[in-house]
């Protein structure tokens, strides 16, 4: 697959008395409030995380974490990582996305102290992109097999490729293809 | 007599899966045992991972579609339907009334199947073998239904972008009918078998609580979340393909326990037949396909679209780049994020009792990996 930068979507700014008191809590560290398709979602900064999914959570009822996940910007930006967090209100019936980026070997932190439900989902979203959360309480692979080498979403990783070597080791075959 | 043995070392690793038939696949689970009693648990799952999300990027979008049957392939309708939606929402596009309506009832047909394959190796997992034979005898009627309209039986790809490909058949509106009148007996009877009978109750009573707190901490979604008292239904908080347009009602539990979780997902049963009744009484005339280009390339752009499927909360997060294929393609599995409040059911229960809540959360494995 050739890797060409992407062009940006058509998202609309998003504002609410929601964003508004984001933006007074969180300030500059918020880069942008924005929708697409009637879905909303914020860009911040990765330190800010924690204390922002808290905030969320606690203050504005976010208390449901849907889904955290990554994609993988290779040639965007020295940031090549977006992560997303899908976070739903069941008070408000409302979704929100917090999406954050994170440059290669970077460590965002971990969010498993507001919802131990993150637990799985860093761990896949480590697996698929090699991000590593920081004080995540057990930061190994979960679907792949722990000596696995690469990280199969990243858009580097071509769709026929696998680890030989753990291939051969561990199947007794010269290859899976 | 030695004046201790190996047998004085109170703590037990014991490895369970992923060959263990009550596992429902390929789950394995560590459990540490102090006696009988489980004092920790750990997953290990991947074992039936294909790498779903990859594939996705490599495809055309119309070229994926088959492949998300073969996630829960228990309920591959559901799949194919929350992937529709979510290309739908991206392409700006809606199936028509009619194809809604249809995308409905088999939605719903195949929750029951879902649910039915669900209580009969349930049952057999607790020791209850009829039930077995019974579900699968109504479960049969759905496949035949579901064969009869696009000749597959389990993963069905039974939805199109847009809509629907195949038109209704002549005796499908007879059949479905058929199929309500004598299920809803069936139901009494299955349980009639379970819910008085002692050892059933005896077995799943008290088994594997979860409060609602620990739901929402978890995740958790679906019949487990309903069952801890938790009245939240996507079909009614964030409706899709018309489903405001029908009246049923969100069964709760009160303990969360196993027990439960089972009586909530005999109850959906029934609710899903009233939907399906309501939906086969009115389908609407008209096209079954929108007007969507023959060639699907979604501006860019991305769209999170959710549905309710029979574990819970499926999701497909899709980025488009404005090509022929998704730039990025996840799945939010309702199996695997259900399944990671296990450790927290399990904690302080019986060894024989870690079987009754893996049965009543429900997973699929195809899932869980993808």
């Amino acid at each position: 697959m050739t890797l060409k930068p992407i062009e940006p979507m058509a998202s609309t700014p998003w504002e609410s008395d929601l964003t508004k008191r984001l933006a007074g809590e969180f300030g500059s560290t918020i880069g942008e409030f924005a929708a697409y398709v009637d879905q909303n979602f914020l860009t911040a900064q990765a330190s800010e995380i924690v204390r922002l999914i808290e905030y969320l959570k606690v203050v504005e009822e976010f208390d449901y974490l849907v889904d955290i996940t990554a994609v993988d910007y290779p040639l965007q930006d020295a940031k090549r990582f977006e992560v997303i967090y899908f976070l739903y209100s069941y008070s408000l019936n409302v979704r929100v996305r917090v999406k954050t980026r994170v440059a290669d070997g970077e460590k965002p932190p971990s969010i498993t102290g507001v919802f131990p439900g993150a637990n799985w989902l860093e761990r896949e979203v480590f697996d698929m992109f090699g991000i590593e959360f920081a004080g995540h309480p057990n930061m190994i692979r979960i679907l792949l097999p722990e000596e696995w080498r690469g990280h199969p979403l990243r858009k580097d990783y071509s769709i026929l490729q696998m680890d030989n070597q753990w291939v051969k080791e561990n199947l007794g075959i010269e290859s899976g293809q | 007599m030695p004046e201790s043995t190996y047998l004085d070392s109170s703590e037990l690793v014991l490895n369970m899966g992923p060959q263990h038939p009550s596992t429902h696949g390929v789950l394995r689970v560590i459990l540490k045992l102090d006696g009988e009693k489980v004092i920790g648990t750990e997953c290990v799952i991947g074992y039936l991972h294909r790498g779903v999300e990859k594939i996705g990027e490599n495809r055309t979008y119309q070229m994926f579609a088959p492949y998300v049957d073969r996630m829960d392939y228990i309920a591959a309708v559901s799949n194919g339907l929350g992937y529709c939606l979510a290309v739908e929402k991206l392409l700006k596009a809606e199936a028509p009334p009619r194809a809604q309506a249809i995308r409905v009832i088999l939605t719903e047909l195949n929750r029951i199947a879902s649910h039915l394959l669900w209580l009969g190796t349930h049952a057999l997992d607790i020791g209850a073998i009829t039930p077995l034979f019974y579900t699968m005898r109504e479960r049969e009627e759905v496949l035949k239904i579901f064969e009869n309209y696009c000749g597959a039986r389990l993963t069905t790809h039974a939805f199109r972008i847009g809509g629907l490909h195949y038109e209704l058949y002549d005796e499908f509106e007879n059949q479905v009918n058929a199929f309500c009148d004598d299920f809803l007996r069936k139901i009494d009877e299955y349980e009639e078998l379970l819910t008085g009978n002692r050892i059933w109750v005896d077995r799943l009573t008290g088994i594997g609580i979860l409060t609602a707190e620990e739901c929402k901490q978890y995740g958790v979604t679906g019949p487990v979340l309903r069952a801890s008292g938790v009245q939240w239904d996507l079909r009614k908080a964030q409706p899709y393909s018309g489903y405001e347009q029908y009246e049923f009602d969100i069964p709760t539990g009160k303990n969360g326990d196993s027990f439960d979780r089972y009586s909530v997902r005999m109850e959906e049963m029934r609710q899903s037949v009233r939907i399906i009744r309501q939906a086969v009484s009115r389908i609407p005339d008209g096209p079954i396909m929108a007007r969507i280009p023959k060639v699907i390339k979604p501006a860019a752009g991305e769209s999170y679209v959710s549905i309710e499927a029979p574990k819970g909360e499926l999701g497909y997060f899709i980025v488009s780049d404005g090509t022929l294929h998704p730039y990025r393609l996840r799945v939010r599995p309702p199996s695997f994020v259900n399944l990671q409040a296990l450790d927290k059911m399990a904690r302080g229960s019986l060894i024989a009792d870690v079987v009754a809540i893996i049965g009543t959360i429900d997973i699929v494995l195809g899932e869980v990996d993808r």
